[in-house]
């Protein structure tokens, strides 16, 4: 079971691959395009036959984030995907979530909104995604695949982390990813966790059964006095700027003497690379700073290049402007920085954001 | 090597599937590939339409501003990807319901009858692979062998006994195109 298969597949589908091998436990979820072949691949795949992984569909996306909040109490590794409006009713479920702090695994395929919005790809689910979405100061671990192998090697990325730190992880895609084919290189099948190794790991938290050598295990976000609360309040913000300081994750590209630098993520940081291949074959020097992780952000990697020089920072985001509020705040004003977008599930091209580039910072 | 192409027309016609087994085709050579396909609404009936990029080397953008080649397959595409062709690059068209046909002097032009031709044979469902056939003879991106698993790989099973006939549509479509400019 161990072979290396370079396969031609869908980002969505890719999903459903990845987690089966990665020896996840439990799926549930709702169909929403641009994301229902996660679920479609899974049922295809029936790893219940398998591995004895679970795929579930639940009566909505409340129920999903629901019964992944229980078995991921159980310590299982469990999961569910949607898309933006979906994502928005899982709400109240990623704050308990956090709150309880409960490892698990969520995949946003984002597309347009507002409301039901348009079924096209947008990253309009930024501040949804990185600063809340639900209530309570809290943070998930954020990732943001560019390629159809990163959403596959995310996938064990996400649940790694999540597990490390006792925290949802959420994988941020898109539908131009979600849709899009390209080759991928499949991880082998891991087994899934046996009692023993999850008791191993999950037994100081989990809901596993109190055997008699130990007090109960209790799973909840609720706390009613306030001083127990706060004391619980600053355990989870030392946790996020553990998270800050050590997980940070970022992909520098030609910026090493770059003057200008576009900031970009997933589908959207793909495009802008090609924008860095014609701005350099101008002689323009142009590099792109990638988070690939949201959160944690690479504040300090983009601090760095504005205190070496770097004159100007162009964010290039499918929306109207989110993530520039976070380069600025890592800029801090030593450099200018602007925002470029496509909106409504409009792409950008390559050559539109090097035109923004320059109208925008370079002219000026 | 880096071949940026367009597949336009409406759903129905098969054009993401022709994106599908050229892809299949590339990754068979060993190329980067990427399959981007219009999806949602535009396949009930709409216009349709997918970006395929083969290339030797890693692909950076997905999405593309201008096209080595377009293959167009209903008027609304002509309007909206003959202008994007690269100058020097190669449209090809289906000519059936092509009300104004392309104009630009600055690319190569290739017409191919599929439309005509499969309704001749009684054969509508070869229409993509004939297209397929055309463009491979003018751009032989792929070789013919690789074409011929990927075309395998890009059916279910269950199809598996129409590929004689596919084979013999993209042999055929490239005896059909002809050359306008």
């Amino acid at each position: 079971m161990a072979e290396k298969e370079v396969k031609l597949m869908k980002g969505n589908e890719v999903i459903a691959y990845a987690a089966i091998r990665y020896g996840c436990d439990g799926y549930f979820g709702y169909p929403i395009t641009p994301q229902s072949e996660v679920m479609e691949t899974l049922m295809e795949l029936k790893p219940w036959e398998t591995t004895g992984m679970v795929v579930l569909q639940a009566e909505s996306e409340i129920s999903s984030i629901n019964m992944v909040y229980g078995g991921a109490s159980t310590g299982k590794r469990v999961m569910t995907s949607s898309s933006s409006p979906g994502i928005s009713l899982m709400a109240e479920g990623l704050s308990y979530l956090a709150g309880a702090e409960l490892p698990c695994l969520i995949i946003n395929c984002q597309r347009g909104g507002p409301g039901l919005g348009t079924i096209q790809p947008s990253q309009g689910d930024y501040f949804q995604a990185v600063k809340g979405g639900g209530h309570g100061d809290y943070h998930l671990i954020v990732f943001a695949p560019n390629s159809v192998q990163e959403m596959h090697d995310h996938v064990a990325e996400a649940f790694d982390l999540a597990f490390k730190y006792r925290n949802p992880a959420m994988i941020l895609a898109d539908g131009a990813i979600g849709q899009m084919m390209e080759k991928v290189v499949l991880a082998p099948q891991r087994p899934r966790r046996t009692d023993a190794e999850i008791a191993a790991e999950c037994g100081s938290w989990a809901a596993l059964g109190k055997p008699a050598d130990r007090k109960r295990n209790i799973v909840t976000s609720l706390e009613l006095q306030s001083e127990k609360m706060e004391v619980i309040n600053k355990r989870l913000q030392d946790k996020y700027k553990t998270l800050e300081e050590n997980e940070v994750r970022y992909e520098a590209l030609e910026c090493d003497d770059a003057e200008y630098v576009i900031v970009a993520f997933g589908s959207s940081a793909r495009i802008c690379s090609a924008t860095v291949e014609m701005a350099r074959a101008e002689g323009l020097k142009v590099g792109l700073l990638r988070p690939i992780t949201l959160y944690p952000f690479p504040t300090r990697q983009i601090a760095d290049l504005a205190a070496r020089g770097v004159k100007g920072f162009l964010s290039a985001e499918l929306n109207a402007g989110q993530m520039v509020e976070d380069v600025r705040l890592a800029v801090n004003g030593l450099a200018p920085v602007e925002h470029y977008g496509r909106q409504g599930g409009m792409l950008f091209t390559p050559d539109e954001v090097l035109t923004a580039l320059k109208e925008k910072l370079i002219k000026k | 090597m880096k071949e940026t192409l367009i597949i336009a027309g409406f759903g129905g016609q098969g054009v993401l599937s022709m994106g599908k087994i050229l892809a299949y085709s590339g990754v068979m050579q060993d190329y980067e590939v990427t399959w981007m396909p219009s999806y949602g609404p535009e396949m009930r009936g709409g216009t349709a339409n997918v970006t395929v990029i083969l290339s030797d080397q890693k692909i950076s953008s997905p999405i593309a501003h201008e096209f080595d080649t377009a293959i167009i397959l209903n008027q609304q595409s002509m309007e909206k990807f003959e202008p994007l062709v690269k100058p020097g690059g190669v449209l090809i068209y289906d000519t059936n319901g092509i009300t104004r046909h392309p104009v630009r002097t600055d690319i190569s032009v290739y017409a191919i009858d599929a439309t005509a031709e499969c309704a001749r044979m009684g054969q509508a469902r070869l229409f993509n692979t004939m297209i397929l056939g055309g463009y491979l003879k003018v751009c032989p991106v792929v070789a013919m062998e690789n074409v011929m698993v990927g075309l395998k790989k890009s059916l279910p099973e269950r199809a598996w006994k129409s590929l004689p006939q596919n084979e013999e549509a993209i042999r055929h479509g490239g005896e059909i195109i002809r050359k306008i400019r």
